[in-house]
């Protein structure tokens, strides 16, 4: 009867697991996907999964995307809880994305710049209509190359500070926190809000960026720069006492440009939104970037009364693996408590009812 | 059901204490008595799983490769420290348990690690006992009181995986009893540990949502909201609204959660002789209530806490002073009543039908 029914036991999860991973693999008559094809055909799936899983691993990336079904919060989560089991061998060295081996950088605030503009592989002009030729198949023919200039790419923030027109960012060599190993504690400074956004979910911070330019926080944003490309990790082990690359990862960064009207001790000038995410990711790079700047609504003395300026709102918030966890707990039996709101209701409705009689 | 050990398998789990301190090879015994080329010698690193029994009690063989091997019931996954959690992360949430347990009903902040299994499933008790679990204990796990709901079995299997520990339904016989939403009806003794699952270990969350805001009102000892929301309650429905995760004052001191237990349940907190912790994985934070606490359902003198529970008679063991659960049996509005607690449900009948 219903009683059994509703209690689950180890077959019926065991039945489950079989069932998913038969949906999983499709009809066999397919070819099988393989994590190259992945990582190859599906790359900004895989980019994604890395960002939000915050672990740099195409392979494993690619693996978490097949064993989630194309479920990228899922992927991600599966990556996460891998991650967590790597020992932390300590921070590497601040990368230097000005020396980044640019495969695209452009900059809406200037025509043209040292470096120039690289559109570099974007969907950016590309019309949108479903290309059925791609239905079919085949390779696409090579894409023309130039030579590089070999000119140096300076970053378009550095321009404007030699100027003095962009407010400067504290130095620091102090180790960054690492919100993997403490827990987030407020307030939170800005290593650690980048941190949790840098590991945020892509959909929040899109919706968080998009609501300052829709009067939810006071942004008057342009895009200083986009840069994606490859960039050099570097350690420096205290046994050795100088730095050695340990490798190369693509990052995609944006300095986003605000107009500051000022304060009681700063001139007026520009004030920097910045976002940095694993592989090519623009549009969270973005959507980081002028979230990063609301959250800094309170360090410059402007009003905060947005959700994007709420440090708890959005550092809280913006986890998918956090999220997705507690929303989908939803589902597990919660007839306990149910039962105890099902005999207060009938209470509150029986001295309802009583009252009414009398 | 849930044999995570088997009959024939008999004896416990090898491994003395796989610490940093006792590198040592790990001792497997076995019923049979067959070969153990057990421990290979653990590193610092791997701690790996060390004994891996088969349920014949035959050869257990040391896992030092990190891999995806072998789901069988009694076996360790390999690659993994035991109780999944590397020894430093144990520490860490030893020393949090600590602070916790010095300071009752105060939540202590943790570096919460992400697990395996989604946030809301239950990572905060399943890392606190992950932290306190030994190769000796014996391990219960029930959601909605029941030891067969697909989130205890599953976490059950969790640690059978990576602590190959004992389990056991009987509350009596657990040395530690995870639960998500239920306080077991028998009562607990001195020795044992109940883990509750926390989903939001902040009493006053739904009043104040702000972190930083509710902490300085803890530190002040403020709570007049919550009691204001009570009073405002008997005044709107003549008694209090709450029916579960109801708040308690603990110590004296703090305002806590029980978690989302129902009222009926927190009467059993007060003063129990088995130490009680709380892990709340998602939000981060580690509270307790040692043994012999006073815990004080919030009420008002002329509005007395009162515990809810449906007024009938449980269908399969006759119990009255349990907590039930309704169980729907047709369209027809028919229903009937069954104990919450599988297990003391089971005793009961089991009983009932030897003095037939």
């Amino acid at each position: 009867m219903a009683y059994v029914a509703v209690k689950g036991g180890e077959r019926a999860i065991d039945a489950a697991h079989a069932w998913l991973a038969e949906a999983r693999r499709g009809d066999a008559a397919q070819p099988e996907l393989s994590l190259e094809q992945i990582e190859q055909q599906l790359g900004l799936a895989v980019d994604r999964v890395m960002a939000e899983g915050a672990c740099y691993d195409r392979g494993l990336a690619a693996l978490a995307v097949k064993q989630a079904r194309g479920d990228l919060i899922e992927a991600a989560f599966l990556l996460r809880a891998y991650r967590t089991t790597l020992p932390r061998f300590g921070a590497s060295l601040p990368m230097d994305t000005g020396a980044m081996r640019i495969r695209r950088r452009i900059s809406a605030t200037y025509k043209d710049l040292p470096g120039g503009q690289v559109l570099g592989p974007t969907f950016d002009y590309t019309h949108r209509l479903l290309d059925f030729a791609l239905a079919a198949g085949g390779t696409p023919p090579p894409a023309p190359m130039a030579a590089p200039e070999g000119e140096a790419t300076p970053r378009v923030t550095g321009i404007l500070a030699q100027e003095g027109l962009m407010a400067p960012e504290a130095k620091s060599d102090a180790e960054p926190p690492d919100l993997t190993r403490e827990p987030l504690s407020f307030p939170a400074d800005r290593p650690l809000r980048l941190q949790a956004l840098a590991r945020g979910d892509e959909g929040f911070l899109l919706a968080m960026g998009y609501s300052t330019q829709r009067g939810y926080g006071n942004a008057h944003p342009f895009v200083g720069e986009i840069r994606m490309g490859e960039v050099a990790v570097e350690i420096a082990p205290p046994e050795l006492g100088f730095p050695i690359e340990i490798g190369e990862i693509t990052v995609t960064e944006c300095q986003m440009v605000n107009q500051f009207a000022g304060s009681k001790t700063e001139p007026p000038q520009f004030t920097r939104g910045y976002g940095l995410v694993f592989g090519h990711g623009e549009r969270k790079a973005m959507a980081m970037s002028l979230v990063d700047r609301a959250l800094r609504a309170k360090e410059l003395g402007e009003e905060v009364d947005a959700p994007a300026q709420s440090e708890e709102f959005v550092l809280y918030h913006c986890d998918n693996i956090e999220a997705t966890g507690f929303v989908e707990h939803l589902k597990l039996p919660h007839y306990v408590d149910f039962q105890s709101e099902l005999e207060k209701v009938r209470e509150m409705r029986a001295t309802v009812f009583r009252e009414a009689a009398e | 059901m849930s044999t995570m050990r088997s009959a024939e398998g008999g004896a416990p789990l090898g491994g003395e204490h796989r610490s940093r301190e006792s590198h040592g090879p790990t001792a497997t015994r076995s019923a049979e008595g067959g070969a153990a080329p057990g421990g290979e010698h653990r590193s610092r690193e791997s701690h790996g799983p060390t004994a891996m029994r088969s349920a014949e009690g035959g050869a257990a063989l040391g896992g030092e490769q990190r891999s995806r091997a072998s789901d069988g019931p009694t076996t360790i996954e390999a690659g993994y420290n035991f109780g999944y959690l590397d020894e430093n992360t144990k520490r860490m949430i030893r020393r949090a348990l600590l602070k916790a347990v010095a300071i009752p009903g105060h939540q202590v902040p943790f570096g919460s690690r992400e697990m395996p299994l989604p946030y809301g499933w239950g990572t905060g008790g399943i890392q606190v006992t992950a932290s306190v679990i030994g190769p000796q204990d014996r391990l219960k796990v029930i959601d909605q009181g029941a030891d067969d709901t697909t989130n205890a079995v599953s976490i059950r299997r969790f640690f059978a995986k990576v602590a190959g520990v004992a389990t056991t339904e009987h509350t009596a016989e657990a040395t530690i009893i995870q639960t998500r939403h239920r306080i077991p009806e028998v009562k607990l003794r001195e020795g044992q540990i109940l883990v509750y699952q926390v989903p939001m270990p902040e009493p006053l969350f739904r009043l104040e949502p702000r972190v930083s805001e509710t902490k300085r009102m803890h530190a002040l000892a403020d709570y007049g909201l919550m009691h204001v929301k009570l009073y405002e309650d008997i005044a709107r429905h003549g008694h209090i609204a709450i029916s579960y995760n109801y708040p308690v004052m603990v110590g004296g001191r703090y305002l806590m959660s029980p978690s989302p237990i129902p009222a009926f349940d927190n009467p059993k907190m007060h003063r129990m002789p088995a130490l009680q912790l709380f892990g709340a994985g998602r939000e981060k934070r580690i509270y307790a209530v040692p043994p012999y606490t006073s815990v004080h359902s919030l009420d008002f003198e002329d509005h007395p806490f009162q515990p809810i529970r449906a007024n009938a008679a449980c269908a399969l063991c006759g119990a009255r002073d349990s907590y039930l659960d309704e169980v729907v049996t047709d369209d027809q509005g028919g229903r009937m009543f069954v104990c919450s607690d599988t297990d003391y449900c089971n005793t009961r009948q089991g009983s009932r039908e030897a003095a037939e």
